[in-house]
């Protein structure tokens, strides 16, 4: 069982009053809120720890590099990964992305196929969107059905021998859907197609399991599980990851240097060039091991209630469209108001110190699917209780009485 | 007698300042914003809009006799009230008084910094848009 008050004490924005108001944050897919030991270990690092890791013998830069290696060892463990090297750090989702649409990349030729689907934000649409162009290959989009055997069968169809990746998210980052990735990662698999899985909007609301997923690449962002901003994750399988070739070059990920030849360090190494965001990614070790001491199924049955309840009491609401009500949800519920502008709707809740999203939540491709401009997006994260839902729930009414 | 571009400012930062807290003062901005004469739609073909806003906005400037007359529209009410605003302000004017307008009404009656960053932006590039627009003419 969560102890919420105690949750709730571990973050100290949450004290913000917002324009007279005490702050109900209900923008976490974008980024969640600190807890204090993650903060605390930032600090402690510039204070006591701060030394540039893996270069040198001092005292300072081995403590340092032994706390990053531990945050890989937690990462590692957390994700059930097999070996802690297959855990490469980087600036967060869309840096992990990029990194694989450049070295996988190298190796596609003309006419081969990448699938992602149509419910993916613009991280994991537009570097493969750019890659196809260069290599003249094709992007081609799986339509994610509210029936997930139409979904499969769909998949089924679009894969091909030209295949050479499928790329997906698990959860929609606008919607809150969640997908059903196992069972497309098993398809994949079937036809001998390696599979990335994008778990930025999972990762913080369900154990993910690599070994488990049988996911071939997994990439996420620190920033969405509580830790600092600019730190994130590419899991690879090791015998992929071998295969790769490096991304960016310099310091840091080699072994031997001449003007004639350089040669690469092993992994996780050979990905992470130059001097790395080191105190965050450390922050990330103190996010998982949080989130760990919580338990991740505490967290899922406290966000599974939630998001219940906020869809029954939207419901409550005259005028109310909600997306993606059919499939089930984590973490987001996204919704518009018959006659209202999202934006007008969004100014009000802020004002009354509610922070929603508005807009198109970078999915821009999905909207145009579901005939829309955009939604107001509510998501959710372990510190958020039904007071903040019935804090919403005031603040639409209150905006549709003013606008009205 | 026509106001002066300054009388008008000093105007509207007076109304704002008569609504006390920021939830009055968008009441104010939406009810202003349900006053905005509706823009002929041959006109909204040329549409406005600011990278990073999602809400829509239309506009278009003319002149006629020196003066400008300009139309404008937006999908969102408290656009329409910053609309209803700034052509209160601009409406009528010359090119010249246009161009050499400080709108400070916006920084004195707090819009500027009660905005939300992406909507002040937007004030901002439509008054701009006005303003390229009126120097064309």
């Amino acid at each position: 069982m969560l102890q919420i008050d105690k949750v709730r004490n571990d973050f100290p924005i949450l004290k913000t009053m917002v324009y007279g108001n005490p702050l109900v944050y209900l923008d976490n897919a974008a980024t969640t809120q600190k807890p204090q030991c993650v903060i605390d270990r930032v600090c402690n690092y510039y204070s006591h720890e701060n030394s540039n890791i893996h270069r040198g013998e001092h005292y300072l830069c081995e403590i340092a590099s032994m706390a990053y290696e531990d945050a890989r060892e937690k990462v590692k463990t957390f994700i059930n990964a097999k070996d802690a090297k297959e855990v490469i750090f980087t600036a967060g989702t869309t840096a992990s992305i990029n990194l694989l649409a450049h070295t996988l990349g190298k190796s596609i030729r003309e006419k081969d196929e990448i699938i992602i689907s149509h419910m993916e934000h613009h991280s994991n649409i537009i570097p493969w969107q750019v890659l196809c162009s260069e290599k003249n290959a094709n992007l081609k989009i799986l339509e994610i059905h509210e029936d997930e055997e139409e979904t499969l069968e769909a998949l089924n169809e679009l894969i091909s021998l030209r295949t050479r990746l499928i790329s997906i998210t698990c959860v929609s980052n606008a919607l809150g859907t969640i997908l059903p990735f196992k069972k497309i990662i098993d398809v994949a698999h079937k036809n001998r197609v390696p599979v990335m899985i994008d778990a930025a909007q999972a990762i913080q609301h369900m154990p993910m399991d690599v070994q488990e997923l049988d996911c071939d690449f997994m990439v996420f962002s620190g920033h969405k599980m509580y830790a600092g901003t600019g730190c994130g994750v590419l899991y690879g399988k090791k015998h992929h990851l071998e295969d790769l070739p490096p991304y960016q070059t310099g310091g840091g990920m080699i072994e031997k240097v001449s003007f004639s030849e350089t040669t690469y360090a092993k992994l996780p190494y050979k990905f992470e060039a130059g001097t790395q965001n080191i105190a965050e990614t450390i922050s990330l070790g103190e996010a998982v091991e949080y989130i760990s001491n919580i338990g991740l199924e505490n967290i899922q049955e406290h966000e599974k209630k939630l998001i219940k309840y906020a869809s029954e009491q939207l419901n409550t609401i005259p005028g109310i469209k909600q997306y993606g009500e059919n499939t089930v949800r984590t973490g987001s519920i996204s919704f518009n108001i018959k006659g209202m502008h999202a934006y007008d709707i969004a100014m009000i809740l802020d004002k009354l110190g509610i922070a929603v999203r508005v807009g198109t939540h970078c999915a821009e491709p999905l909207m145009h699917f579901l005939g829309i401009k955009g939604t107001i997006r509510a998501s959710f994260a372990v510190y958020n209780t039904k007071d903040d839902v019935n804090r919403l729930i005031e603040g639409i009414n209150k905006a549709i009485g003013m606008l009205g | 007698m026509i106001k002066t571009v300054k009388e008008v400012q000093d105007e509207i930062i007076e109304d704002m300042s008569h609504h006390e807290d920021w939830m009055d003062k968008y009441e104010y901005l939406i009810s202003l914003g349900k006053t905005l004469p509706p823009m002929d739609p041959s006109l909204k073909a040329n549409t406005f809009s600011v990278p990073g806003c999602q809400n829509r906005i239309w506009v278009s400037v003319e002149i006629q006799d020196g003066k400008l007359v300009i139309q404008a529209d937006s999908d969102t009410h408290i656009s329409k009230g910053l609309i209803v605003l700034v052509l209160r302000v601009l409406n009528g004017r010359t090119v010249d008084e246009v161009n050499n307008t400080d709108l400070y009404f916006i920084r004195e009656s707090g819009l500027r910094s009660n905005l939300s960053p992406s909507r002040a932006s937007g004030l901002l590039a439509f008054i701009d848009h006005i303003k390229n627009a009126a120097k064309a003419l």
